[in-house]
Formats: C-alpha cells, sequence, structure tokens
C-alpha cells in the first residue's frame, strides 16, 4: 500500500507556453513594481498635485504613523471582525438553503425565484433600511454583509450542487442508501470543492459591501477612516488604506486558495 | 431452463420528453439464467443501457415485466451490483475506501468491510494502490475498483453497462482477460452492455443482438467456446465464426444507425 502514484500537476497544454511558479510570481510582481515606479515618477515630476496624488513615500510613511500609533491595526481588527461575522453567517445559512434547492426541485421552485428577485436588488438601496432598523451599530454591517453576499451564495451553492455527477446518486441509490445519506455523504463531498471556490469569489465581494457599509454610516473601521480623511483631504491616508484593503482582499484569496488546494489534494477527476 | 434469475418479458419503455414521445423500448423478452454471463450487443442509441437502467431499478419501464426469482423489481437494490461506464469512482476517497462506501452501506462494521474491501481489491490486483486516490489511477485501474466495490457486496446479479467503452484496446482485452477469471472462479449471473462484437464473444455464455431503435432483441446467440477462456482463443476458427455470426446479425442495424444503408447498397 505504499506504492503511490504522484499527482500530476494540472495540465496547462491549453495555454500557449508554461511558465515555472518562480516565473509566474516574478511576472506579477514586476507589474506591481512597474506602477509604482510609474506613481513614483508621475508624483517626482510634479505632473499632478499631491492632493491629488501624494507620493509613494508619503503614504508609506503615512501608513507607517498610522501603524505605529496602532489606529491601523484596531481599523483592521473591526473590519476584519465584520466581514468574518457576516460572512459566516451568510454561509451557515446559505450552504443548506443552497444544497436543498440544488437537489429538490420543489426547493429550487420555492426559493430560486424568489432569490433571484432579492439578488437584482442593489445592496446599496438596503443601506437606508438596515440603518432604520439596525442604527449604526456593528448589526448594520453584518446585515449589509448578508445581504450582499447571501443571495449570490445560494444560488452559487445551488449550481455546484446540480453540477454532482448523475452516476454518483445512482451509485447511492443502488446501494440503497438512504436519501439523506445521498445527501450527506454523496452529494455535499461531490460538491464541496466547487462551493469552497464560490465562498472564494463570494468572500471577495464581502468585502465590497462592508466597506460601503463602513464609509455611509460608521464609527470605525477601515472605510469609516477612508471617510474621516476624505473630509481632512488627507489624501495620503486615503491612498494608504486602498493599498491596505486591496491586500488584505489579495491576501485572503490567496488563503482560501490555499486551504482549497490542501483540503482538496485529491483532485478532480472522475 | 430452469427458472431464470433475471427475467424480462414483454419490457416496454417510452420517455415522454418535450415534444414527440421517444420509444426506447419495445417488447423486449430475455431470460437470463443462474449464474449465466449474457452479453447484451447493440448499435449506439438502441435503449440498451436502457434496459439495464431498468433492471438497475434507476429507471422504470413503462410496459411489460422484469423480474428477479419471480419478484418483480421495484427501485435499486444490494441483489444487483452496477457497474458504470463512467467508472464512479468518488473522488475524495481512496481505491479501499470507495469499495469500503458500499460495504458500509450494506451496513458492515468497519473492521469488517476494510477486511472485505482488501480482498476484493486482491482480486483485481490493485492491493499495491489501496491508498491511492483516484485521480491517481489509470482509466483501467479505476474500472477494476468499480468491478471490486460492486462484487464486494456479493450482489446475485451483475449489471455491467459497457464498462469497458472508454478503456484503449489494448486494456480493454487486459480487463476482459480479467473478468473472465473472475467469473469463471466465482460465477455470477451477468447482463453486460457492450458495442464491441469480439468483446460480447469473448465473455458470455449467450449473446443478446438488440435492434435499432425502439430496441427488442433481434437475436440470441449461444456461444458455444470452451472455458476456461483464454486469449490465445481469439485467433481460433470458431471464435472467428461466432464472431462472424454475432456480426452478420448487428450488420444490418449498424449500416441502418449510421444512415449508411444507401452508400453501402
Amino acid at each position: 500500500m505504499t506504492n503511490r502514484v504522484p499527482i500530476p500537476p494540472r495540465s496547462r497544454s491549453n495555454r500557449r507556453s508554461t511558465l515555472t511558479t518562480t516565473g509566474f510570481v516574478a511576472t506579477s510582481a514586476t507589474v506591481f513594481a512597474g506602477i509604482g515606479l510609474v506613481w513614483w515618477a508621475v508624483t517626482a515630476a510634479a505632473l499632478v498635485k499631491p492632493l491629488f496624488l501624494p507620493s509613494p513615500g508619503a503614504v508609506l510613511s503615512r501608513l507607517y504613523e498610522l501603524a505605529v500609533s496602532g489606529q491601523l491595526a484596531a481599523d483592521m481588527g473591526i473590519s476584519i471582525y465584520r466581514i468574518l461575522a457576516g460572512f459566516l453567517i451568510s454561509t451557515a445559512v446559505a450552504l443548506p438553503i443552497g444544497v436543498l434547492i440544488g437537489r429538490y426541485q420543489i426547493w429550487e421552485a420555492a426559493i430560486e425565484p424568489l432569490v433571484d428577485f432579492i439578488r437584482y436588488m442593489p445592496v446599496v438601496a438596503f443601506l437606508p433600511l438596515t440603518i432604520v432598523w439596525t442604527g449604526v451599530s456593528d448589526g448594520q454591517k453584518l446585515l449589509i454583509v448578508f445581504i450582499g453576499t447571501f443571495f449570490q451564495q445560494v444560488l452559487l451553492i445551488m449550481d455546484n450542487v446540480k453540477s454532482v455527477p448523475r452516476d454518483f446518486i445512482n451509485l447511492g441509490r443502488t446501494l440503497e442508501m438512504p436519501e439523506h445519506r445521498i445527501l450527506t455523504h454523496i452529494v455535499v463531498p461531490s460538491a464541496l470543492p466547487a462551493i469552497w471556490d464560490s465562498m472564494r469569489i463570494s468572500l471577495g465581494w464581502a468585502w465590497t459591501w462592508l466597506v460601503v457599509a463602513e464609509l455611509v454610516a460608521a464609527t470605525s473601521g477601515l472605510g469609516y477612516r477612508i471617510t474621516t480623511a476624505q473630509r481632512f483631504f488627507a489624501t495620503d491616508t486615503i491612498f494608504g488604506y486602498l493599498i491596505v484593503l486591496g491586500l488584505l482582499g489579495l491576501a485572503t484569496d490567496q488563503l482560501m486558495k490555499f486551504l482549497g488546494k490542501r483540503f482538496f489534494a485529491y483532485g478532480q477527476v472522475h | 431452463m430452469a427458472a431464470p434469475k433475471l427475467r424480462v418479458a414483454g419490457l416496454g419503455k417510452t420517455f415522454a420528453g418535450r415534444g414527440q414521445p421517444v420509444e426506447a423500448l419495445r417488447g423486449v423478452d430475455l431470460d437470463i439464467g443462474h449464474n449465466e454471463f449474457v452479453a447484451l450487443v447493440g448499435t449506439s442509441g438502441c435503449g440498451k443501457s436502457t434496459l439495464l437502467s431498468i433492471a438497475a431499478g434507476l429507471d422504470e419501464q413503462t410496459a411489460g415485466r422484469i423480474e428477479i426469482d419471480g419478484q418483480p423489481i421495484q427501485g435499486p437494490g444490494r441483489d444487483r451490483g452496477v457497474v458504470f461506464q463512467s467508472y464512479t469512482l468518488l473522488p475524495w476517497l481512496t481505491a479501499l475506501g470507495n469499495v469500503e462506501f458500499a460495504l458500509k452501506a450494506a451496513g458492515k462494521s468497519s473492521a469488517g468491510a476494510r477486511e472485505i474491501a482488501l480482498e476484493h481489491l486482491k482480486l483485481v490486483g490493485l492491493t499495491n494502490f489501496a491508498d491511492a486516490y483516484p485521480q491517481q489511477l489509470s482509466g483501467g485501474m479505476k474500472q477494476r475498483v468499480a468491478i471490486a466495490r460492486a462484487l464486494s457486496y456479493r450482489p446475485q446479479v451483475l449489471l455491467m453497462d459497457e464498462p469497458f467503452g472508454a478503456l484503449d484496446a489494448l486494456t480493454r482485452h487486459h480487463m476482459q482477460e480479467l473478468l473472465t477469471r473472475i467469473w469463471e472462479r466465482d460465477r455470477t449471473t451477468v447482463l453486460f452492455i457492450t458495442h464491441d462484437v469480439e468483446e460480447a464473444v469473448y465473455l458470455a455464455d449467450r449473446v443478446a443482438v438488440m435492434s435499432n431503435r425502439p430496441g427488442r432483441i433481434k437475436e440470441i446467440i449461444p456461444i458455444d467456446l470452451p472455458r476456461p477462456r483464454r486469449y490465445d482463443m481469439l485467433g481460433t476458427l470458431r471464435f472467428q465464426e461466432q464472431q462472424k455470426q454475432v456480426l452478420d446479425c448487428i450488420r444490418a442495424e449498424s449500416i441502418e444507425a449510421a444512415g449508411l444503408a444507401e452508400a453501402l447498397a
């Protein structure tokens, strides 16, 4: 039982050329560095007023100040808490509903059109209502993150469940497995890698909705700090926080990808 | 013949669908004896897989009867083991895990399931790959795991739906040899669907040829070849004659199905 075959790397034969991981990272890093260089050159040549576009140096030193004073960590902490809570609540509710409507037509008929209807209502239009309901508390932020991600998640999970191979379910039936066991032992594990990917994508949206909520009505968080910075024309702070938001998004996405690869290392060929 | 293990009588299946209903099967009669190996050959789309699906209880007939030991088939059951063309190994379980999965569904304890699963992996020569995941296995290996899984819980009837259809020619031949060897040792009742005439003749006690849609049994040809069957038998005159006999029977159907009747007239 030791005669293991290594898992072959995913084929990239449909691409025009292949790139090593190092080559990939180096190319991405070069693009980042290039943009930074252009930014630096534009500000160094004083082509744009610092009020509109502060220099990279000014932004970095501002970020450093905020980091040292503990402001940055506090803002990040509260925002990360909100997004995690909102996202986890949304996922916890979306998962069973998505699985049910993906597997049973009666549930799909009951829920899918409704979700589709609500999904097309712009999330920002819910902002005034959520403030009326819950004030400017943390609950309001969670509610906005929830509204922004839940309805999308339900539909994504439904699709993930629908693409479980029919023969997998037939296998369970020929083994006389009860329906609920087919659901828990075949449908869910089979759809899980795709569901994980849906979670990763919807987490990206959750960031957007959180910051929107914090920009409009908050007394803390990354979005709130951007709004206050604007009042003081502190564009360096705005740029700094935008970069932080971008890095946080990139980091969570990479983390989700990494975890996904670890969890579902067995591969995806049926 | 004694009472058949599997009896198909006047079986019909019409799919309602959108627009015109499609009649897949009409008046199918087929008896399979205890521990008999019957291969069902037919052109693609003739309804042979539909017949197997009904026998597996995954689909329902719209006419006629299908029985095991005189009892009508009502839904799927562990008295029948099914091997699908698409392997259907669960990718998150190892080879061993996939066989154990079936045994646990059949109510075996963890320890019991492990022992029986290992035994069956040995039977298909995959002891060394017990811990490999499906993605790490070749097509032939995957289908061997699927066969081990279907045999592990001792079904009375084995239903195989073009199990070697997706394999390359060489691997397919090895799989046929392996299946023959296993079957000749522990006989069981088998309905084997294929469109490969040579495969059908090599494996089966009798070959049933199916007509084009709506499918019915056109002819049943007993295969008069000695057992144990060995691969070098393929070159014998007797094998060639039997193969020719089946080919002659299916040729008209196949030409019609391919829309070549005019060109080959």
